[in-house]
């Protein structure tokens, strides 16, 4: 893990090749993040990789993030790791949710980790985050014929109502 | 035995069978049943004793009740596991539980060759149609169990994946609460669904609820139709809740 003047070092680097490609940096309980420009996170991911020096060749893991009221609403977390010094990094590449109501737009990583074809495909399909050059962008846990993005914080949990007693005391006829 | 202890005492009894085929108590006894048995092979055994020996050894019964006593002896469930609710359905399988005390004991690994299907665990959306095909793979008469509360109503996973309640898409004969349940839970609920097969189900809840008639035939007997009492008491309870 770089502590947070390594952090700032990376930075540092990372500004002479990726000019303006970082927008802020958070090192929060021990674990260092870069918060990337979305249109910009192949470049930095590509220079994490094959800089010496840095070579973080290990993708361990791609989330989505859905942070509601906040603005841009969505995330996509690369968690990389170096297996070397052992040192993590997190990249956070910020979505803003298109105004027309389409969904969210990134760049594929597929070409420089062919690990995360998989877990590309598990973000589209919790989040309806799309993945521009994934060679096979489809549902991957849910049924193909799903229709909704399961994870957003929007969407309903599901389920069937039930009539607890408790629940009927406090507002009676609740169900109607 | 000390108060409070949890073991039992056993008394031993000697085991009577009671019929007519009780066991010859002597030596000359059991060779007396030999020879008659002989004579009856050779054609030797006429009139009174010919119909002495007959109605000591012969059961009259119904074609189906004889078919409906073989299949509920004689189940053969599908080896199909969907949760955690599957490792006790194997612990009952297994000499502590023994549910080849009732005849269920071969687990079949292809559907076209089993009688039950035991759906033990959550049933996910995208696992629906494919319990679905298994039991219409199935041949006739088949039965199935939904195992667990996962499987009964959706349990604790009220979300998009898990559908809520397996008999949404397949008729399920036996319903065996618990998450998940103790082996114990599904031999009992094996031992109801074989009361069903046989043709006489305890109406259990419907004596208490006061609902006979109120059962739901998936296929073959008699349609569903609900009982006077159980009309009553439906159209008292609507007008209690003011609906």
């Amino acid at each position: 893990m770089p502590d947070a003047p390594g952090l700032e070092l990376i930075l540092a680097e990372l500004n002479r090749s990726e000019a303006g490609a970082v927008i802020d940096t958070s090192f929060d309980r021990e674990q260092a993040a870069l918060i990337v420009d979305a249109t910009k996170v192949i470049p930095v991911l590509k220079w994490l990789k094959e800089t010496p020096g840095q070579e973080y060749t290990f993708l361990s893991s791609v989330h989505g993030v859905d942070y509601l009221p906040n603005t841009p609403r969505f995330a996509v977390h690369y968690e990389m790791l170096n297996r070397e010094r052992y040192e993590r990094l997190r990249i956070k590449a910020l979505l803003a949710e298109p105004e027309d109501g389409s969904l969210p737009h990134i760049a594929s990583c597929v070409e420089l980790f062919p690990t995360a074809e998989f877990q590309e495909r598990e973000v589209y399909d919790f989040f309806g985050i799309e993945f521009d050059g994934h060679p096979d962008m489809r549902r991957i846990l849910m049924p193909e014929d799903y229709v909704g993005w399961p994870q957003r914080r929007d969407f309903p949990v599901g389920g069937e109502p039930v009539i607890f007693t408790k629940d009927e005391v406090a507002s009676p006829g609740w169900w109607q | 035995m000390a108060e409070g202890c949890t073991r039992l005492e056993i008394e031993r009894q000697k085991l009577r069978v009671h019929s007519s085929l009780e066991q010859p108590k002597t030596p000359e006894d059991l060779r007396a049943r030999q020879l008659r048995a002989r004579d009856l092979l050779r054609g030797d055994l006429e009139g009174a004793d010919l119909d002495a020996y007959v109605e000591e050894r012969v059961v009259t019964s119904t074609l189906e009740k004889v078919l409906n006593t073989a299949r509920a002896n004689s189940i053969f469930p599908a080896t199909f596991g969907l949760a955690c609710c599957a490792i006790e359905m194997m612990s009952t399988v297994s000499p502590r539980y023994d549910i080849a005390r009732f005849g269920a004991e071969a687990f079949r690994a292809s559907p076209r060759q089993a009688d039950l299907l035991i759906l033990s665990g959550r049933v996910s959306i995208k696992m629906a149609p494919v319990v679905r095909r298994i039991y219409d793979q199935m041949l006739e008469p088949k039965w199935a169990i939904s195992m667990g509360a996962c499987s009964s109503s959706g349990g604790m996973f009220s979300n998009y994946a898990v559908v809520q309640g397996a008999d949404k898409f397949m008729p399920v004969d036996v319903h065996v609460p618990g998450c998940p349940p103790r082996p114990e839970a599904l031999l009992y609920g094996f031992n109801k669904l074989q009361e069903k097969i046989r043709g006489n189900p305890t109406p259990g809840w419907r004596s208490r609820y006061n609902a006979h008639g109120t059962e739901e035939w998936a296929r073959g007997g008699p349609a569903s139709k609900p009982s006077e009492e159980a009309l009553e008491a439906y159209e008292k309870a609507r007008e209690v809740l003011g609906a």
